[in-house]
């Protein structure tokens, strides 16, 4: 089906409604091996059982950063090919990556607190993050500030492909800088640091916290063309009342 | 310990953070099947409002409305 079929708001709820369950079904069972998995895998040799803090820390924090990569390449929708879509699926992104960038930032602190002896510090990877979360409230802000959805579509493409160069920020940050946040350890030059005990658990996390943000990724989309109908019709009948 | 597991001496910051996931995460999904509820009965209330009327055209995404 080509994309800009799906530009049919009728033809995009029937596909929402009918692809939901299956996703919804795929994020259980991953979410339910995970978990298993993470209960089983053994503590780390130095970090104890804190390690099974990283099951939840580094998932939310590969989807605090993915979130506002479809949100930008959502933008490039907007202001580019101005599909209709594009701004729906950037509106429902942000306050997924919103939840995940505060998880991200909460579970850190606690699992900062007895490995590193504080709750807080501001290194590059720590304030860069805090960024890209406040960053997310500027765009959700800025979503119910603007009432047409076309003019608040296009200031927040802007705004989030500007955003967008926090994302290398992120992403290098314990490389450009002296971090107290260790550097990568899964995606590397010369391959994983962590033991595959700990890896898969992780990968599995991974999957599953996934398949949940696309779920309700794709569920929130479906609501925000509902209420643009809802809009529209409300429209309608102010200019029915207001004819009569 | 907890569910049969000894978490050692950093168990409450370990089940803080999962207890936190489980808050937020839950938040979420709480959110979008709300909403979902919300905007369902509020379209099907206008659907019937518009049905008899005249028939509407499927306007969509930008709430702009299309005549013709």
């Amino acid at each position: 089906m080509p994309l800009i079929d799906l530009a049919n708001p009728t033809r995009f709820r029937t596909l929402a409604d009918r692809i939901l369950p299956w996703l919804g079904a795929a994020t259980i069972l991953a979410f339910a091996l995970g978990l298993q998995q993470a209960y089983f895998a053994p503590n780390d040799y130095q970090q104890g059982a804190t390690v099974k803090i990283m099951f939840l820390h580094v998932p939310s924090a590969w989807l605090s950063t993915m979130a506002w990569g479809v949100m930008s390449v959502a933008a490039l929708g907007t202001l580019v090919w101005r599909h209709p879509l594009a701004d729906v699926a950037a509106k429902s992104a942000a306050p997924l990556g919103a939840a995940f960038t505060l998880l991200c930032l909460i579970t850190g602190s606690l699992w900062g607190r007895p490995m590193w002896g504080t709750y807080w510090v501001w290194d590059a990877r720590l304030t860069s993050e805090l960024v890209l979360f406040l960053m997310y409230l500027g765009v959700i802000a800025l979503w119910h500030t603007i009432d047409d959805p076309g003019r608040a579509a296009r200031a927040v493409a802007v705004l989030t492909l500007v955003g967008a160069l926090d994302l290398p920020i992120i992403k290098f940050s314990v490389d450009w800088w002296n971090t107290l946040h260790q550097p990568a350890s899964v995606f590397r030059v010369g391959g994983s640091t962590i033991d595959r005990s700990m890896l898969i658990p992780l990968l599995i996390m991974a999957i599953a916290f996934t398949l949940l943000f696309f779920t309700l990724h794709l569920a929130a989309m479906r609501n925000e063309i509902m209420r643009r109908r809802v809009r529209t019709l409300l429209m309608l009948r102010a200019d029915a009342a207001g004819g009569h | 310990m907890v569910l049969g597991l000894d978490l050692g001496p950093h168990a409450a910051f370990i089940e803080s953070a999962y207890a936190i996931a489980v808050v937020i995460l839950a938040a979420l999904i709480i959110w979008v099947v709300a909403d979902h509820r919300r905007q369902a009965r509020r379209l099907a209330d206008l659907e019937a409002y518009g049905k008899g009327r005249r028939a509407e055209p499927d306007t969509g995404f930008s709430g702009k409305v299309e005549s013709g």
